[in-house]
C-alpha cells in the first residue's frame, strides 16, 4: 500500500519535471513537429523579430520559428550553446553562431554541413571574408547572415583627416601631442583577441594557419609594441585595461578622446548626443600596424548553423535560408546596425541610407583578417588575452615565446 | 554521525551493567537499529556527494574534451602533473586565493569580534541592532559584488569619482586595487556571519568569571585576553574554519568585479570554471576541481586538529 503510494508520487514528480523540461525554449509561438527554435543573441533593434515574423508568415504554417534569445555577452552565448550541444539537446534547431565558432562546432560534429542546393544559396554572392568564416575542412557549415568590422572614428573638428597609410604609431603620437586619448577594447576578453589578431595580421603575420599550426612570429612582437605603447602613453584612456566596446563608445562621446577604434554601432549612437556631434564624426579604414602593409581590420558577424540534434533538419535549413535572405540582411543593417554579408545588399538604398560609410565598410570587410579557424579557438583566444593583458604591463621582448608557448599548450588541451 | 554512534555506545555501556565480553542482546539490537536509522542518510550522502566525487576523480584521469570526443583516452595522472607544474597559472592562482583568504578572514575576525561584543553588550534595541548588522549577509553575493563594482567603476562609480582617487590610479585598473576591492566586498558581505558565530561563543563565557577577575583587579583588556578569548577559542576556531573554507572557494565576487579573473585576480575556482565551462576540457577541469577539494580538506584537517587540541586542553583544565 505504502509502496504503491510512493511509486505514484515519484512517477508524478518525474512526469512534472519532464513536462517542464520539454517546455523550455518553446515558450512562444508554435510547438510540436514544425517548430524551429533559433538560438541567437538578442538584437535590440528588432530586425531579428521582423525576420522571424516575415518567415513564419511566408512559410504559411510549414514551419514556425521561435526566436530564443541568448545572453548579450559572447562568452556566455558560447558556453550555453556548447553545453547544450554536448548534452545532445534536441531543442536547438538553428544556432546564431559567432563567426569564430564554426571550426569548434563542426569538428565536434554538432552542426550539419550545407550541401547541394542549400550550399549554393548559402554561398552565392557572399563577400569573401564572411564566406571564409563558414568554411571548415572544405565544407560549408552555415549561411553567413550579418557581418561586422571595425573602423577608425575620429573628430573631424579636432584632428586632420588620416592619410591612407595612417598607422597606430602616428595615431598614438598625434593623440599624445593633442593631449587626447585613443579608445580601444583592451579588457581581458574576446575584444582583446580581436585587437591583437588585427594588429598581427596587419603586420603580415598570423596566429594559427588554416591547417591549425601555430604560426606566431615577430609580428606578435610588433602587435605587443603597439599595445604597450598605447598602454604606457598619455593617450591611454582612463580604465583602458577594463574597457570594452561600450566604454570606448562612451569615452569618445564624452569628448575625452578624438580617436576611437570600434564597430559601426557607434555611429547611430552618436546621433543621440546631437546632430552636431555626429556631423563632426569622421570615419576611415582601420589603422595600419606597419607603414608598408595594408591594414587587416577585424571580422565579426553571425552565421546560421543547423544543429545535428534537430529533429527537423530539412525545415531548419529552409528557415535559415529565409532568415538570412537579402531583405533581412538589409533590415539588420537598418535596424540593428549589422553590416550585410551579401555583396549586392550594399547597393540598396536601405543600406546606403543607414551607412553613409557603406563603401569603406565593405572594403574593410573584404580586407578583414579572420580570427584563427581552429576547433581550439576559445582556448587560443584565452591564451592571447592573457598574454597581452594588461596593456601597460606587458614586455614586447618576451612576448613571442610566451604566446607561442601558451598557444601550443592550449592546442594540446593543457593548462596555460 | 560518529558522535551519535559513540554516544549510543556510551549509553549501551551504561545500561548493560557489567559488560563481560561483547554485548547483550538488547545492546546488539540497539546498535542494529542505530545503523538502520543512519542508513538513509548514509545512502543519500553516498549518492549526492560520494558518487560525484568519485566520478570527478575518474574523469580527472582522462584526456577528455567535449569538443574532441574521439580523442578521449586514459592518461593516468598526467592532468595532475600538468596542473601542478604550471607555475604561472595554478600556483599563481593558489597564491592569489591564499592572499584573498588570509587577508579577508583576518579582517573579518577582528571586525566580527568587535561587532559580536557590541551585539553582546547592546542594552537598547538588541533586536534591531542584530538585524541591521546581519543585512549584508542576507544580500545575494552577486548583487553585493555588483554594488561594489559599480561603486568603484572607473567611469561612473561614486567612489572612483572622489577627489582622493586620480583618474590614472583607479583601483579597478590595477592588480592591487582590484584585489583590494574584491577583499573589501568579501569582508563586507561575510563579517556578519563571523560576528554571529563569535556571538554564540561569547554567550558561553560565564559572567561570574569576569566578576571574579574584576574583584581581583584585572583590567578590561586583561579580562578580554585572559578570560574571554581562551574560553571562546573553540567558537573562534569554528568560525575561522567555516570562513576559511568559504573564502578559499571564492568565485562570485571575482567573476563580477574582474570578469574572467582579469589583471591577475584569478582564483583557483575561476581557473576551474574557465577550464571546465569555457574550454569544456572535462579531464583537466576535473583534475583542478579535485586539487581544490584536496586543498579544502587540508584546511579542514588543520583546523579540526587545532580545534581538537584546544577542546582537549579545556577538558583537561576543568
Amino acid at each position: 500500500m505504502h509502496g504503491r503510494h510512493l511509486l505514484v508520487t515519484v512517477a508524478l514528480i518525474a512526469s512534472a519535471t519532464l513536462v517542464a523540461c520539454g517546455g523550455l525554449g518553446a515558450e512562444e509561438g508554435g510547438s510540436g513537429r514544425n517548430a524551429i527554435n533559433w538560438y541567437v543573441f538578442n538584437e535590440p533593434g528588432g530586425s531579428y523579430d521582423k525576420a522571424v515574423a516575415d518567415c513564419n508568415k511566408e512559410a504559411g504554417g510549414k514551419y514556425q520559428i521561435n526566436y530564443v534569445k541568448l545572453p548579450t555577452d559572447a562568452n556566455q552565448q558560447r558556453e550555453l550553446i556548447v553545453r547544450r550541444l554536448a548534452a545532445e539537446d534536441k531543442d536547438i534547431d538553428l544556432i546564431g553562431m559567432d563567426v569564430i565558432w564554426t571550426a569548434e562546432l563542426a569538428e565536434a560534429g554538432w552542426i550539419l554541413p550545407w550541401e547541394g542546393e542549400d550550399k549554393t544559396v548559402a554561398t552565392e554572392g557572399k563577400l569573401e571574408g564572411p564566406l571564409k568564416t563558414v568554411e571548415y575542412k572544405g565544407k560549408v557549415y552555415g549561411i553567413p547572415f550579418t557581418s561586422n568590422t571595425q573602423l577608425l572614428w575620429y573628430r573631424k573638428d579636432k584632428v586632420d583627416t588620416p592619410a591612407d597609410d595612417f598607422t597606430w604609431d602616428e595615431m598614438i603620437d598625434d593623440a599624445v601631442e593633442k593631449n587626447t586619448h585613443v579608445e580601444v577594447q583592451a579588457r581581458q576578453y574576446e575584444g582583446m583577441t580581436v585587437w591583437v589578431n588585427a594588429l598581427i595580421a596587419g603586420a603580415g603575420g598570423q596566429i594559427v594557419n588554416q591547417a591549425g599550426d601555430v604560426k606566431v612570429d615577430d609580428t606578435a612582437k610588433t602587435a605587443a609594441e603597439i599595445v604597450s605603447k598605447l598602454g604606457k602613453s598619455k593617450a591611454a584612456p582612463p580604465g583602458m585595461s577594463t574597457n570594452a566596446e561600450d566604454q570606448a563608445r562612451q569615452g569618445f562621446e564624452s569628448g575625452r578622446s578624438y580617436y576611437e577604434v570600434n564597430y559601426p554601432f557607434v555611429y547611430p549612437s552618436a546621433e543621440a548626443i546631437g546632430k552636431d556631434f555626429q556631423k563632426n564624426m569622421g570615419w576611415a579604414r582601420y589603422p595600419r600596424s606597419v607603414k608598408g602593409e595594408e591594414s587587416r581590420p577585424p571580422l565579426g558577424g553571425i552565421n546560421i548553423g543547423v544543429s545535428k540534434y534537430s529533429e527537423t533538419p530539412d525545415l531548419a535549413f529552409e528557415a535559415a535560408k529565409c532568415i538570412a535572405n537579402e531583405q533581412h540582411q538589409g533590415d539588420a543593417a537598418e535596424l540593428g546596425g549589422l553590416p550585410p554579408t551579401t555583396e549586392s545588399v550594399y547597393e540598396t538604398d536601405q543600406v546606403k541610407k543607414a551607412y553613409p560609410f557603406a563603401d569603406v565598410l565593405r572594403e574593410s570587410i573584404e580586407a578583414a583578417a579572420p580570427r584563427p579557424v581552429t576547433p581550439a579557438y576559445s582556448d587560443i583566444s584565452l591564451a592571447v588575452q592573457k598574454t597581452y593583458s594588461p596593456p601597460d604591463g606587458i614586455d614586447p621582448n618576451g612576448i613571442v615565446k610566451k604566446l607561442k608557448d601558451r598557444i601550443e599548450k592550449a592546442a594540446e588541451g593543457k593548462i596555460f | 554521525m560518529a558522535t551519535a554512534q559513540s554516544a549510543g555506545a556510551e549509553t549501551v555501556r551504561q545500561t548493560a551493567a557489567p559488560p563481560k565480553r561483547g554485548m547483550t542482546d538488547r545492546a546488539r539490537a540497539e546498535r542494529k537499529l542505530a545503523w538502520l536509522l543512519c542508513a538513509p542518510a548514509v545512502i543519500a550522502m553516498l549518492i549526492v556527494t560520494g558518487y560525484p566525487i568519485g566520478y570527478a576523480v575518474y574523469l580527472s584521469l582522462q584526456r577528455y574534451d567535449l569538443r574532441f570526443p574521439d580523442d578521449k583516452e586514459f592518461v593516468g595522472l598526467s592532468n595532475y602533473a600538468d596542473v601542478l607544474s604550471s607555475w604561472s597559472t595554478w600556483w599563481q592562482d593558489v597564491i592569489n586565493t591564499l592572499i584573498i583568504t588570509v587577508v579577508s578572514v583576518s579582517i573579518e575576525l577582528v571586525l566580527g569580534m568587535a561587532i559580536a561584543l557590541v551585539m553582546h553588550r547592546a542594552i537598547f534595541g538588541r533586536g534591531p541592532v542584530r538585524a541591521a548588522i546581519l543585512i549584508p549577509y542576507g544580500i545575494i553575493t552577486v548583487v553585493a559584488a555588483f554594488a561594489w563594482k559599480y561603486a568603484f567603476d572607473p567611469t561612473s562609480g561614486f567612489i572612483a569619482g572622489l577627489p582622493l582617487i586620480s583618474d590614472t590610479a583607479q583601483p579597478l585598473n590595477t592588480h592591487n586595487g582590484s584585489m583590494l576591492v574584491i577583499i573589501l566586498a568579501e569582508v563586507w558581505k561575510t563579517t556578519p556571519f563571523m560576528a554571529l558565530l563569535l556571538l554564540a561563543g561569547l554567550a558561553l563565557v560565564p559572567d561570574e568569571l569576569h566578576e571574579a577577575a574584576k574583584v581581583d583587579g584585572a583590567t578590561t583588556t586583561q579580562r578580554f585576553f585572559r578570560i574571554t578569548i581562551p574560553l571562546m577559542k573553540p567558537a573562534i576556531l569554528v568560525a575561522l574554519l567555516f570562513r576559511t573554507l568559504d573564502a578559499f572557494r571564492i568565485f562570485d565576487n571575482i567573476y563580477i568585479i574582474q570578469p574572467g579573473g582579469a589583471l591577475n585576480t584569478e582564483s583557483v575556482s575561476i581557473l576551474g570554471y574557465n577550464v571546465l565551462i569555457n574550454r569544456v576540457n572535462i579531464g583537466l577541469g576535473s583534475a583542478i576541481s579535485i586539487l581544490i577539494f584536496v586543498c579544502v580538506i587540508l584546511i579542514a584537517v588543520f583546523f579540526v586538529k587545532a580545534l581538537g587540541t584546544s577542546t582537549a586542553q579545556q577538558r583537561g583544565e576543568t
